[in-house]
């Protein structure tokens, strides 16, 4: 039974009393949130506002209640453009993100994507580290029939990124996509690793449109904060791809990513083939949470 | 906004508590609204929270404080040991075949780790159990995953089985075949990522089992894993009755609270923890580290342990 049928039946048990189920709906709505991982942070807070807005606004049915409560989250995942701004030739998009959340495949989906709007796109095999990463890589870069650079296992990372930037600037391209090994956001020898692959980028390409995007898998629970808050302190982060939604988690730790760093969701990853990738849509995505 | 220890919070909670004595419901009551918290910023599962919640109250209410303790040690000391029974009763063994070879399927979500465990678990078996394993690709759908598996292996000098992109539970049975014939007497089915909702990719695990009797099944888990935990783990539990969960990437920050609700959910113990990408990173699972790490407060629990 949805959460809503459960407050039906509390609403329509009572003959006046609209405080009880108040309470008991609330409650509900709370749960609900924090169930979808949000954190009970941002879950208390948004019921807080909802409450207000409740009492302002003298929203009575439960469908104006429930509508009432996305717009609230709406309004908190409202926090920066979600379309890519990749203009310049070359431009640089960059993917990071702890291990296995699926940086290498949306780089697959998001380079087909470009190809057919007509970009030529160029994928940068800097994960040296992870066992048969390249490969994998360059199965994506074949199924979305674009250029890849990459070196041998253990080569050092940066080299790779510099090969793949002059290539690009030589070859006319007009993207470039850079993969990097999957790191915990707490070995700080991986993250200053980051850091030097953004100042690659900056001496390369100085003054190129760049994207630096935190890859994020749905089921991720609380320390998908913190990992949002160290990678955009060493990386800065320009958007979020929010991948595995098509199971059964929610990824609700994005709204509170957003309210905390302002960060917003451009992608959302639905599946493992080449075009599950998609423009993120807030209302889509608080429909699905409450 | 570094996460503050349980304890600390506690203590504030307890503040105007001065004395010893028994510990009231009133004094419960203030420090579980606590415990609920740390608990859900762990990624504890809601449900299991509340129930938990519920369990440490009763055992608390009435409790006498002990000397060496404040009253909120007292209900910390409670909450860890009440967790640590919980996430208890395992031992990081595998059921071992009386002949042939034993095999060992290895399932979960995609990206969890299951590619990497295979081969840390073969190498930790080979190591300390003088093994002889052989490590089946029955990844026929992720890019690169039998490159990745013949990496791995190689890395630790194990074999590796693969017929490219066949019918996985052929290649399983194959495989089978192949360890009989080679003297192998321990295998890793390492299968595709797949969600718990994907009904037949789920089917096929099923025929796999069914096919092959495997040992034991284990489901690999990432630490970072929040509510949803339950939902995935009850889902392959039921499918496929799995013997023991390995939870990866606990080298992370992560409090790993899905470990408690799989527990709770499915009862099947935690086996090995997996604490880094190197291959030798696995280790046994110790239910009372994990206690602590899920609670926030490492050396406090060693002080309050020995009271
Ligand atoms: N169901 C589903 N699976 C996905 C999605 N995105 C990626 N995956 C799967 O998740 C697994 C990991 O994806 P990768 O792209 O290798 O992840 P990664 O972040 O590059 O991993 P590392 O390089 O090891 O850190 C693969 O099995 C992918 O097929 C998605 O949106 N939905
Ligand atoms: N830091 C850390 N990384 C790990 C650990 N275990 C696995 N990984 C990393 O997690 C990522 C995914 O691991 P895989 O073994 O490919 O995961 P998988 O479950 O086989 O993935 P699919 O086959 O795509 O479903 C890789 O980058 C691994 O190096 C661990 O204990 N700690
Ligand atoms: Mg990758
Ligand atoms: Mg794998």
């Amino acid at each position: 039974m949805g959460f809503f049928d459960k407050l039906k039946k509390i609403t329509s048990n009572l003959f006046s009393g609209f405080t009880e189920a108040d309470e008991a709906f609330f409650e509900e709505l709370e749960e609900t949130l924090i169930m979808a991982d949000l954190g009970v942070d941002a879950a208390t807070d948004a019921v807080e506002k909802l409450r207000t807005k409740v009492r302002k606004e003298h929203l009575q049915s439960q469908e104006a209640v429930r509508e009432g409560l996305r717009e609230i989250l709406m309004a908190e995942m409202e926090v920066g453009d979600t379309a890519m701004k990749l203009d310049t030739k070359p431009s640089v998009c960059i993917f990071i993100g702890v291990n296995g959340v699926g940086k290498t495949t949306s780089i697959g989906k998001i380079a087909a994507s470009l190809k057919k709007q007509g970009k030529r796109v160029m994928l940068c095999a800097a994960d040296t580290f992870r066992a048969a990463a390249a490969d994998q890589l360059e199965i994506w870069a074949e199924r979305a029939g674009c250029e890849i650079v990459r070196q041998y296992e253990g080569a050092d990372p940066g080299a790779v990124l510099f090969d793949a930037l002059q290539a690009a600037k030589a070859r006319n391209v007009d993207v470039v996509l850079c993969d990097t090994a999957g790191r915990l956001h707490n070995k700080a020898n991986l993250m200053a690793e980051l850091a030097k692959l953004s100042k690659i980028i900056d001496r390369e390409c100085p003054g190129c449109d760049r994207e630096t995007l935190l890859v994020l898998d749905a089921t991720t629970g609380q320390n998908g904060l913190i990992q949002a808050r160290t990678f955009k302190e060493t990386a800065g982060l320009t958007g979020i791809v929010l991948t595995k939604l098509d199971g059964t988690a929610k990824g609700g730790i994005v709204i509170a990513i957003a309210r905390e760093l302002g960060v917003p969701v451009k992608f959302a990853g639905v599946g493992e083939g080449i075009d599950d990738l998609k423009p993120f849509d807030a209302e889509d995505y608080v429909k699905a949470i409450i | 906004m570094a996460f503050e220890g349980l304890s600390e919070k506690l203590n504030a909670a307890f503040k105007r508590l001065r004395g010893k004595g028994r510990l009231t419901e009133n004094d419960v009551r203030e420090a579980m609204r606590e415990v609920r918290l740390a608990l859900l910023e762990a990624d504890v599962s809601y449900k299991v929270v509340k129930e938990f919640v519920a369990t440490v109250t009763e055992r608390s209410v009435g409790t006498d404080v002990l000397d060496s303790l404040t009253p909120a040690q007292q209900v910390v000391k409670i909450v860890n040991e009440e967790l640590t029974n919980l996430m208890g009763g395992g031992t990081a063994k595998l059921a071992f075949a009386n002949n042939g070879p034993t095999i060992v399927m290895m399932v979960g979500l995609q990206g969890a780790g299951k590619t990497t465990t295979t081969a840390k678990l073969a190498g930790y078996m080979k190591k300390f159990h003088s093994k002889r394993p052989l490590l089946a690709a029955c990844d026929v759908y992720r890019p690169a995953a039998i490159e990745q598996l013949k990496v791995v292996g190689g890395q630790l000098n194990l074999p590796v089985f693969e017929e490219g992109q066949g019918d996985p539970v052929k290649i399983a049975e194959n495989a089978l075949r192949y360890a009989r014939d080679h003297g192998n007497d321990l295998v890793f089915l390492d299968t595709a990522g797949r969600l718990h909702v994907d009904e037949a990719l789920m089917d096929e695990l099923k025929r796999m089992k069914a096919t092959v009797h495997p040992n034991e099944i284990l489901l690999v888990v990432d630490a970072m894993t929040g509510q949803d935990a339950v939902n995935a783990a009850s889902a392959f539990d039921e499918a496929l009755g799995i013997d023991g969960v390995v939870l990866t990437k606990l080298d992370g920050d992560a409090r790993g609270g899905a470990a408690l609700s799989i527990k709770a959910a499915t009862g099947k113990p935690i086996k090995f923890v997996g604490t880094g990408e190197k291959l030798d990173m696995i280790e046994p699972f110790h239910p009372d580290r994990m206690a602590s790490r899920i609670l926030g407060m490492g050396d406090m629990l060693s002080f309050i342990e020995k009271a």
